[in-house]
């Protein structure tokens, strides 16, 4: 199925947002993860079954003034 | 000076110096430059991650005790920069905020009108409001009655190190805000650092200046310095200037006359 990762169209196996993230090697301590514009806490992430057309941006914090 | 504190949103800093993470040679000199300067306040931005590269995470090198302030750069406007911010404080990074929008990508002025709107709509959300502005009266007395903890106007176009080009500007504001006035972006140097809090700025916030220094950890402890060195002459008031020489002796008995 097509899901959208930070802005690029992806084409993934259906799994949780914890797979998702494991399998693109992210470690998830810095992550932030948004689907369809809802902030997903790490605790929700094993929960939730991602679906064809989801929006997700992973985010991190970086140095800035 | 012992109870010369700066209070924001309810958390109380004894040190006005604001420090930024961003343009470190390395992460591990930001805990260095804290502990050297003793800022109490330090800025992140959010990014989406870049996948190919490996990063650490900034926030582990940030002691617990120093107060996390999520900035919305990258926000072009105030729809975007409320988005970050919800993200921020979703996050962890606690209720701080500062609102940078910026549509303006030649000269990276702050956008005053989308920044307005930004902190009409967070500070009712219960955010701490810091906004990134050009400093303009009117406008910073709109950010105080939208419920800013402070405005934060520049003092130079960012990472110019050119110092305090607004001052004339920086003077209106500071005489007439009720809210705190934290000069932000610009200053290069621990002497222009000085200048404001002497003109009565009640804090700076500095990145450049100290990230790019040869030595940051020196260079936070000399801003640190300057800081402390200009609010005390601020409190202590300074002294008239004339025009004219004054001499600090009588000009009177002098030998043979």
């Amino acid at each position: 199925m097509e899901i959208i990762v930070n802005g690029q169209e992806e084409t993934v196996a259906p799994c949780t947002i914890a797979h998702l993230v494991a399998s693109k090697g992210l470690a998830p301590g810095a992550l932030v993860v948004e689907c369809n514009r809802q902030i997903i806490k790490q605790e929700q992430w094993q929960a939730i079954e991602l679906k064809a057309g989801d929006r997700l941006e992973l985010l991190s914090f970086v140095g800035g003034g | 000076m012992k109870n010369d504190v700066l209070q924001l949103g309810g958390v109380t800093f004894t040190n006005r110096l604001f420090t930024g993470t961003g343009k470190f040679a390395a992460n591990a000199l930001i805990p260095q430059m804290l502990a050297a300067s003793g800022s109490q306040m330090i800025t992140v931005a959010l990014r989406r991650i870049d996948a190919t590269a490996q990063s650490e995470n900034i926030l582990a090198f940030i002691p617990k005790n120093v107060t996390l302030l999520p900035n919305t750069s990258g926000a072009r406007t105030a729809e975007q920069a409320v988005r970050i911010a919800r993200i921020a404080r979703e996050a962890g990074c606690g209720d701080f905020i500062k609102i940078e929008v910026i549509t303006d990508m030649k000269y990276l002025m702050p956008d005053n009108w989308e920044t307005l709107k930004a902190t009409e709509i967070l500070a009712k959300e219960g955010f701490i409001v810091l906004p990134y502005v050009l400093p303009d009266l009117p406008l910073a007395k709109r950010l105080e009655s939208a419920g800013a903890a402070a405005v934060m106007p520049l003092g130079a176009p960012i990472g110019s190190n050119r110092g305090l080009e607004t001052r004339p500007l920086l003077e209106l504001l500071i005489e007439n805000c009720r809210v705190p006035v934290v000069v932000d972006a610009g200053i290069g140097r621990p002497s222009q650092a000085a200048a404001a809090m002497e003109m009565g700025a009640d804090a700076v916030l500095v990145n450049t200046a100290i990230a790019t220094a040869k030595d940051p950890v020196a260079m936070g402890r000399a801003f640190d310095q300057a800081v402390k060195a200009g609010r005390a002459a601020y409190l202590a008031e300074l002294a008239d200037q004339s025009d004219l020489a004054r001499a600090s002796s009588p000009l009177t008995g002098f030998l043979d006359e």
